[in-house]
């Protein structure tokens, strides 16, 4: 019988999985490693109403510490991992505490990308992706100051929606033609440039960083045609890669993030992986991704916690996503890479739009802007495979899940 | 501070006190009340922190809105008491509130 279950990671998936394997009745030893020192909290308001100032940490906890001891899990918070021995089983912490384990769970999460131009270790250049990043940049956004934000995603233009709000001068830098390039509809991207822009946010696109400069902190960032930026606040949202070193290192296969199957398995049969840090199958879109999403952590912790505890469970869900940008909701549901027609529903003009994609007459994706509708009826169509009739699907004025 | 009343799915009856200022939803996930997910954390983007309000509560909450009807209309098994959690604040008013969690929450799920 197994008695002992790791889980290293204390964010959405870790916090999941801990529910799931107490519900489910394992009774043995439940330990809980975190690098950060907070209990399991809430990441995307951090870009949002954290950043703002409108939420206090408390409120971003997902339990408070009594459910924890009601729930007899062992916290070892602030301690990060220093090694994992996957033939031995025990993992190794910070402070020199070895821990042996029957099944471990990685939730690392995900690492932001760094800027790696001259400059780019100079104080003053933020990342925003735990709670620490936070107070340093927020202490800057005052009325006035200038803040340039370099990364046109959901992180940055989140974090210039805020700045914005609290009266900053704000410059967004994007390397590509337009902003979120990579996840949304060039219809999508036009809506929420123009929505930035309406706000006062410059956007910037087809810029290419190429140095930051200062005396003893960042002062300006230069770009590729020669023109100069002053920042008094300085956000990189470059994108995330999976935080995966402690796995490859103890010799577990991965390829951008960690190497899981449809049960959330690593390549050692007593490891299981969740969240932003896998690599994993998606049966639904047939092919392997790595996700970065709320939706996934938990979804993934739950099935590999069942999994755990031999119960088979397959992860096969149709993943989602938003981003709150003034008082616009971005609404995505599925995956539409490899689609081969879009639709667009209703007018960028109101403000509520949709723009679904199909592969083969199948509904794939639906990003939906301001429209909770659409993105609800969708996650029901696309889970379903469903085939809407086009030109029903073209009219905004017919509900999505009558469009069939 | 006033104390609000979760039915579980199970039928277990859960009574919480809770800060004023707060969600609902907020309460139930701290507190680890079965059934409510609360996925995106007050976004009003999953719908998985639906309850159903016991009808001598329903004139005291705010009316929903736009977005939140929206997700509601596919929610798991609506109904016209049905509410996003995440969208009712705590309120020395609410002392009280009786709150049932749905069997499930999303439709697809």
């Amino acid at each position: 019988m197994m008695s002992t279950i790791l889980i290293v990671g204390a964010g959405q998936a870790g916090s999941q999985a801990i529910d799931t394997l107490r519900r489910e009745g394992f009774a043995g030893r439940l330990v809980l490693i975190g690098e950060e020192t907070q209990l399991p909290y809430q990441r995307p308001p951090l870009s949002k109403k954290y950043l703002a100032g409108e939420l206090d940490e408390e409120r971003l906890l997902f339990r408070h510490r009594s459910f924890y001891d009601d729930h007899r899990v062992e916290l070892k918070l602030g301690a990060p991992v220093i090694g994992l021995d996957p033939s031995g089983r025990r993992v190794t912490l910070a402070g020199g505490e070895d821990l042996a384990y029957d099944r471990l769970l990685l939730c690392l999460g995900a690492q932001s990308r760094r800027l790696n131009c001259p400059g780019a270790e100079l104080p003053g250049v933020h990342y925003l992706r735990a709670i620490a990043d936070v107070a340093p940049i927020r202490s800057g956004l005052k009325p006035g100051a200038r803040v340039v934000v370099i990364g046109g995603g959901y992180i940055g233009l989140e974090t210039a929606a805020t700045a914005r709000k609290l009266g900053c001068a704000v410059t967004v830098l994007e390397m590509a033609d337009r902003v979120m390039n990579r996840v949304v509809a060039s219809s999508v991207s036009e809506f929420f440039a123009h929505e930035h822009r309406l706000q006062g946010v410059k956007i910037v696109c087809n810029t290419r960083v190429v140095g930051l400069e200062g005396a003893d902190r960042v002062e300006r960032v230069v770009c590729a045609d020669g023109s100069t930026h002053p920042a008094d606040v300085l956000v990189v949202g470059v994108g995330a890669q999976a935080h995966s070193e402690l796995a490859s290192t103890a010799g577990l296969a991965c390829e951008n993030g960690i190497l899981v199957d449809e049960y959330c398995r690593t390549s050692d049969p007593a490891i299981f992986a969740a969240g932003d840090c896998t690599n994993h199958p998606s049966p639904r879109f047939g092919m392997r991704v790595r996700l970065e999403s709320v939706d996934n952590a938990f979804e993934q912790a739950k099935t590999a916690a069942l999994n755990m505890l031999e119960r088979p469970t397959v992860h096969d869900r149709v993943p989602w996503f938003w981003s709150d940008q003034y008082d616009n909701k971005l609404l995505i549901v599925g995956l539409s890479q490899g689609f081969d027609q879009q639709v667009m529903r209703g007018d960028p003009a109101t403000r509520s739009f949709s723009v679904c994609y199909l592969k083969g007459g199948e509904l794939q994706a639906v990003e939906a802007i301001n429209h909770s509708k659409d993105y609800m009826a969708a996650r029901k169509l696309i889970t379903e495979r469903a085939r809407p009739d086009l030109a029903k699907l073209a009219d905004i004025q017919i509900g999505l899940k009558d469009s069939l | 501070m006033p104390k609000i009343v979760f039915i579980e799915p199970t039928g277990a009856r859960r009574e919480i006190e809770a800060p004023v200022g707060v969600t609902v939803m907020e309460v139930a996930r701290q507190h680890g009340v079965a059934g409510i997910v609360a996925q995106c954390g007050g976004a009003c983007a999953c719908a998985t922190c639906h309850v159903y309000v016991a009808p001598e509560w329903l004139g005291k909450l705010e009316p929903r809105e736009d977005m939140e009807e929206g997700m509601l209309e596919n929610a798991w098994e609506p109904r016209p008491n049905s509410r996003l959690s995440c969208q009712v604040h705590v309120t020395a008013e609410l002392d009280g509130l009786e709150l049932t969690v749905p069997l499930r929450q999303a439709q697809h799920d």
